[in-house]
């Protein structure tokens, strides 16, 4: 007779091994390398938690110190391999198999180890995609994940950074797999139930908070005068004309310097309340002062910002919070708002080469995607209109009847032609067809794919990529805005010209924009102290930003 | 320091009547521009000196689209840079004749 029910059984048989450590659902801190010995089995499929953000630190560091002999061929299912240990358990043998999203800290070390063969790669994903594949073909046996706190029944409160917590539970709990939570602390009532508690198998309580990164904060002090044209080009030529209220922001000092540009040059085009209204964003500091001149209707967030939760906490208005006042972030449904009701993905990429295809993969260096290639793709199965994205649907496709064409997200790459270091950001060939090549992969790592670009913003000017009619064009709307690079001294200057005849490329004099409003005063706050006055004190910055 | 001069030929005499005007600063990744009006109405001329070395071509490119795009007959301009990246060049060459041609201040 067939057997309908391996899984659950098998869930038994973990909860059972781990009870043997633990009082009820807790186990001790101490006991934690018996009890994971005892739950895991070679070859479990392991989501062990931790994005670009929060970590379960302690958990990943007891994985690491298990007996390779007892426990091996783990194939680990995460977003993140941000902590050492993430790799360190591939190193001894621990695991085997990965499939991840996003790798930021460990780009390097990732990159020789898949060069050395210690990691067979099955793919590099977006958040929203390795998500979707945790509930289709990579749903985890055990879940290892972090929270703030818990109650004696497993009731967890995630907080401000709740992130991906509740999809990695979602598919894990109720598909027969385990869930084990380290906690800071265990408390009699939480705050508030994030996770409920008959989702959750084993509580270790870590005495000390899970590890966040502050990766979404940029220090105003850093921005400069280039970038700083750069974002008014993309306020005044793109913002302003296209009606962008609904938007998505990439990390950087780019998107920064807009962010900080809005209560000053913004307002002085007289354009609060007609765009960047509504917002896909973690906490961004650099928002603070477009929050206080009152541009910003709400925000929705993947995740917090270290030192951003008692601002957000005083701004439920603008932010999601729940019952005990913090934030409420959530990435699976925050990615999804950024695909299908933003209107506008702007951020920053290492390298665009002719065709406009982007990727942060450089030959020694595999970033990951995270969440751009989802924020900056155009979501075909979007319905509903909205006048930024019939504008972009028009001018690529005028032809069409209007009932009958698609809209367009704007998807658009914000950079100067020349990085950091003198890298130049426009390339003929990426480093990541090298890459492919001699990973042998059979996609390239893009992080952004060229039909997918609408727009390239550097200092030189916008390249309207909608506007192209072919190849040719594209190549040379492109090369037009790639500055004094190779790719763009290599430029057919009359077609170029021509080009900007018909709006295709335009520079800051065709908008009217004065270079000596390119300064550092026009900035609405110059310093981190600036944006920490700006929030009346609430803002708490880290101490790595603190230079006063 | 590698000191470099230009020449360039054009018809479009800078604005306003300030006689000079500096911009920017002499620091890492960036550069100090001082504009003087003592040429020929019909030239424009460039002494460089910089601390990165061998880029004479790009900045031939960079100054030749910057004439061709600015009023700037009848300058004589001299950069001090600390190794600017061209973007910041062109930045700020277009700040300083945006300067000069102001009114007196």
């Amino acid at each position: 007779m067939t057997a309908w029910d391996t899984q659950k059984k098998a869930r038994y048989g973990r909860i059972e091994a781990g009870s043997r450590f633990a009082e009820g659902k807790v186990v001790s801190k101490d006991s934690l390398p018996r009890f994971l010995d005892a739950v895991l089995k070679p070859g479990d499929r392991v989501c062990l938690e931790g994005d670009n953000q929060k970590q379960a630190d302690l958990l990943a560091g007891a994985l690491a110190g298990l007996d390779p002999a007892r426990i091996h061929d783990l194939h680990m299912v995460q977003s993140g391999v941000v902590l050492p240990e993430h790799l360190d358990i591939f190193e001894k043998g621990i695991a085997r198999k990965l499939d991840y999203s996003y790798s930021g800290p460990q780009s390097a070390r990732i990159a020789r180890m898949l060069f050395g063969g210690q990691i067979e790669l099955g793919a590099v994903h977006t958040y929203l995609e390795l998500f979707a594949r945790y509930f289709i073909d990579l749903t985890p046996n055990v879940a290892l994940i972090a929270a703030v706190s818990a109650d004696r029944d497993g009731n967890l409160y995630t907080g401000p950074n709740t992130e991906d917590t509740p999809t990695v539970v979602e598919a894990t709990s109720f598909k027969g797999g385990l869930v084990v939570a380290q906690v800071a602390e265990i408390v009699d009532k939480v705050p508030r139930v994030d996770i409920p508690g008959d989702q959750v198998h084993f509580l270790v309580e870590a005495k000390k908070p899970f590890y966040v990164e502050p990766l979404f904060t940029r220090d105003p002090g850093a921005i400069t005068e280039t970038q700083i044209l750069t974002a008014m080009l993309a306020i005044k030529g793109l913002y302003q004309p296209y009606g962008i209220t609904r938007l998505n922001h990439g990390i950087g000092f780019n998107t920064a310097a807009i962010e900080l540009l809005l209560p000053t040059y913004g307002e002085k085009l007289g354009l609060r309340g007609k765009i960047c209204t509504h917002w896909a964003l973690n906490p961004h500091p650099t928002l603070i002062p477009a929050i206080e001149a009152g541009w910003v209707e709400q925000i929705h967030s993947f995740g917090s910002e270290v030192g951003m939760d008692r601002y957000i906490e005083a701004r439920p208005d603008i932010y999601f919070t729940g019952a005990d006042g913090s934030l409420r972030s959530h990435r699976a449904f925050c990615q999804t708002a950024g695909l299908y009701a933003c209107d506008m993905f702007i951020g920053s990429t290492l390298q665009i080469d002719l065709s406009g295809h982007s990727s942060t993969v450089t030959t020694s260096r595999i970033a990951g995607f995270g969440g751009a290639p989802n924020m900056g793709s155009d979501p075909r199965g979007r319905r509903h209109p909205s006048e930024a994205w019939l504008k972009a649907g028009e001018e690529a496709d005028p032809a069409s009847p209007a009932p009958l064409r698609r809209g367009r997200k704007l998807v658009v790459q914000i950079g100067e032609t020349f990085g950091e270091k003198n890298v130049p950001t426009f390339v003929e060939r990426l480093d990541a067809l090298e890459l492919a090549d001699k990973l042998k992969l059979d996609l390239a790592p893009i992080m952004v794919y060229g039909d997918d670009v609408t727009h390239i913003v550097t200092e030189e000017g916008i390249a309207n990529l909608l506007l192209c009619r072919d190849a040719d064009e594209r190549e040379q709307a492109i090369r037009g805005v790639a500055g004094y690079t190779d790719v763009g001294r290599g430029r057919d200057r009359k077609m170029v010209e021509k080009l900007r005849e018909r709006g295709i490329i335009r520079h800051p004099e065709d908008l009217g924009i004065d270079p000596l409003d390119a300064d550092r005063r026009m900035l609405a706050a110059r310093s981190i102290k600036d944006l920490m006055l700006a929030s009346g004190g609430l803002y708490d910055p880290p101490s790595r930003f603190r230079n006063w | 320091m590698e000191k470099l001069t230009f020449q360039f030929q054009t018809n479009r005499a800078a604005g306003g009547d300030k006689t000079q005007t500096i911009v920017g600063v002499v620091a890492s990744g960036n550069l100090e521009v001082l504009l003087e009006r003592s040429q020929t109405p019909g030239e424009c001329s460039f002494e460089i000196s910089t601390a990165a070395h061998g880029f004479g071509p790009v900045w031939e490119a960079v100054l030749s689209d910057f004439v061709g795009r600015s009023p700037v007959g009848g300058l004589k301009i001299s950069i001090n840079d600390g190794g600017a990246r061209p973007d910041t060049v062109a930045l700020r060459l277009a700040q300083a004749v945006r300067l000069i041609e102001e009114d007196k201040a």
